[in-house]
């Protein structure tokens, strides 16, 4: 008996829209396996990771201002993939987008006034932006791997904060702690906004999902980015130019993680600190994979990972699994996703009897 | 005066480009084979905790009555576990990608993720030992004169990743088997089409890279500090990745590379360590990375478009009926 991947001709609708759901209860039951092999309550601690964050309003407001980021970061990061654009340093962008945000901040700690939260966010776009385009720029001129670049650049953006909350932005009244001098009430977002335990960033997120759809959907410049993607051989010849693809899709990804850096500095710290890079950046991928590199679909997956981050905290103090059972939960959910594309691609045929005919190999082209 | 700080200094860029030297050597085959594997990172933690875990388990001192000899082998069995865990991780990356299809640069980055928190999940226990660093192997009267130390002070995993840089060189350059990988790497079609298993040279190709991770890892755990802390790698494996790059997929330059950058990455711990430095200290701690950059933009510049690189390397290969 021989189990053949045959190629489909076009990419199963049904497959692309079951498997993400199938990863995730796939991964609960290997997850529960794991765990009760090296000597947990596996099932209770599956319970507590990805039941318990939704069925306890309490926990509500800390899924949300999670998913806020992840979300953000992934909408970017779902154009730049889907055009093959590997941007795996959106931690960097997110960290200069709040150092940006933070710097419009030290600026005007003597001032108030309503313009200067939009003037940080704004800021912390164009930082984002701006550590994406060092990526943009060394890919398009030098052809340099932007996946190595924009991943170096993660590690120089550490340095930066380091050396701003150690040194130049360092609290005077912070008792010696690396740390920025605390925002004021105008530098500020609130935790919850319109009544509901919700942030701000939330809102944005689920907005912007909106609007990534519809351009990707509807727009000339989504088509571009779908065409580059999938066949980059026709999109030269129809016209599109893959440089510029790389320039947008970088800097609206770059834009993206900053945006969720500042609002996140604004919201949830109040000031900038050692412990404020977080790994959303690097989760973010996760989402974006998860939700098929579909807008709608990396809004879903953001909250289904800001589940698993509150969830994993819940099971640290009631089933004492350690502070890495999250990110195994994470990772097992990124490989099944990333194996059932073959189920998307290819259909399962399970031959009975080796045929007399010699196989045939093509390339996927997708 | 010359020699006390010149030895040291040369011995402690000798430390620190071993392990991405081991690294790199493993990734270069599995480039050459045309697989991107991104995944150094968590295969070198996962390599660094089993190394450093079956190094302390049998380096028990109870076991030192009936077994005396258990406690010479345990780190030497420890760098072979490490090797073997490596490999095995990177097992999981190539049935995902080999025999599923999927996609490479995401699959590579799942199994850094993994292996992050897998290590952390395993070394949750052994935070806070020490063991017996894995240390020269020479008889003392040859390692503690200065001058002898520089050639015969450090841990055979040193001497090993020389050794392994001129086999790979051999073995790619020299024998019949690394032309075949190499065909493999350079058109999978072609190479499938007179009959060489494409599938099966990748997946040896991507075990070799995993063991080499494996045991660069150990380096850190068993030699550089010799205990277990959380990603204590530190982002040494994306360094091994851009040192490939760097090296044009050569062996020889590939050696080079490693002591270039390991010369960079010596300067950082000098000037933080003297203190004496009018550039602060986050600047030489973001050196290394900031000389990758440059490096790779110097070298893609000058190949025409990407020439160096082996054709197929990380496009997708599935045999079709």
């Amino acid at each position: 008996m021989i189990i053949r991947f045959e190629k489909r001709r076009e990419p199963s609708k049904f497959m692309q829209a079951v498997t993400p759901i199938a990863a995730v209860l796939l991964t609960m039951v290997i997850g529960a396996l794991i765990f009760w092999l090296i000597g947990y309550d596996g099932p209770r601690a599956v319970k507590e990771i990805f039941f318990t964050p939704l069925l306890a309003p309490y926990k509500w407001p800390d899924v949300a201002r999670r998913a806020a980021p992840l979300i953000l970061i992934a909408l970017g990061l779902c154009m730049g993939n889907r055009a093959k654009v590997w941007n795996i340093g959106a931690e960097g962008q997110y960290l200069l987008g709040a150092l940006a945000g933070a710097g419009i901040a030290y600026l005007t700690k003597s001032l108030e006034g309503w313009w200067i939260m939009p003037l940080m966010i704004a800021a912390g776009i164009v930082g984002g932006a701006l550590w994406a385009a060092i990526p943009a720029f060394l890919k398009t001129r030098y052809r340099v791997n932007e996946i190595l670049s924009s991943l170096m650049l993660v590690y120089v953006a550490l340095q930066v904060l380091n050396y701003l909350v150690t040194g130049p932005w360092k609290d005077p009244n912070g008792h010696n702690f690396p740390q920025s001098a605390p925002f004021t009430a105008s530098q500020t977002l609130p935790h919850m906004i319109w009544g509901t335990p919700f942030p701000p960033g939330l809102f944005i997120a689920f907005a912007l999902a909106i609007v990534f759809w519809i351009v990707m959907s509807r727009s000339e410049f989504g088509l571009g980015i779908r065409v580059v993607g999938d066949a980059p051989k026709a999109a030269r010849y129809a016209g599109y130019d893959a440089n510029k693809m790389v320039w947008q899709t970088l800097l609206i990804s770059g834009g993206m993680a900053g945006l969720a850096g500042v609002l996140e500095a604004a919201t949830q710290g109040g000031q900038l600190n050692l412990g404020f890079p977080s790994g959303y950046g690097f989760t973010a991928i996760i989402v974006s994979f998860l939700g098929r590199l579909h807008p709608l679909g990396a809004a879903l997956a953001g909250v289904v990972l800001a589940v698993t981050y509150v969830g994993g905290q819940v099971a640290q103090t009631v089933v004492h699994v350690p502070n890495a059972t999250a990110g195994i939960f994470q990772a097992t959910m990124l490989f099944l996703i990333l194996a059932s594309d073959v189920l998307v691609k290819r259909r399962i045929k399970i031959v009975w009897s080796q045929p007399a005919q010699a196989p045939q190999v093509a390339r996927s082209t997708t | 005066m010359i020699v006390d700080f010149l030895i040291p200094a040369l011995i402690t860029i000798v430390n620190v480009t071993t392990p991405i030297l081991l690294a790199a050597t493993g990734e270069l085959v599995v480039e050459k084979s045309g697989v991107l594997n991104l995944g150094i990172e968590g295969m070198m933690l996962i390599g660094a905790i089993t190394g450093f875990a079956v190094t302390f388990v049998l380096g028990d001192p109870s076991y030192a009555d009936s077994a005396p000899w258990l406690a010479a082998a345990a780190p030497w069995l420890g760098v072979i576990a490490a090797a073997v865990a490596g490999a095995a991780a990177s097992m999981l990356f190539a049935f995902l990608v080999l025999t599923l299809g999927s996609n490479q640069v995401a699959t590579g980055l799942a199994l850094v993720i993994f292996g992050t928190g897998l290590s952390s999940l395993i070394g949750a226990s052994y935070v806070g030992i020490t063991i017996p660093s894995f240390d020269s192997i020479f008889p003392d009267w040859l390692a503690s004169d200065p001058v002898g130390k520089l050639f015969f002070g450090y841990s055979p995993l040193v001497y090993f990743a020389f050794l392994a840089v001129f086999g790979v060189y051999w073995f790619l350059n020299k024998t019949r088997s690394g032309l075949v990988l190499r065909a493999i790497g350079e058109n999978d079609l072609s190479a499938h089409s007179i009959g060489y298993s494409v599938i099966g040279v990748r997946y040896a190709a991507v075990a070799f890279g995993g063991a080499m991770a494996g045991i660069a890892g150990a380096y850190f755990s068993m030699v550089i500090t010799p205990l277990w802390a959380e990603q204590m790698t530190a982002g040494r494996g994306w360094i091994a990745l851009a040192l490939v790059v760097f090296s044009g997929w050569r062996p020889g330059r590939l050696l080079a590379g490693a002591y270039f950058f390991g010369l960079f990455m010596t300067l950082e711990l000098y000037a933080k360590a003297s203190g004496f430095s009018f550039l602060p200290s986050q600047f030489w701690a973001a050196m290394p990375y900031l000389m990758a950059i440059i490096v790779l933009a110097i070298m893609s510049a000058r190949e025409s478009g990407g020439g160096e690189a082996p054709a197929c390397l990380g496009k997708p290969y599935m045999s079709d009926a």
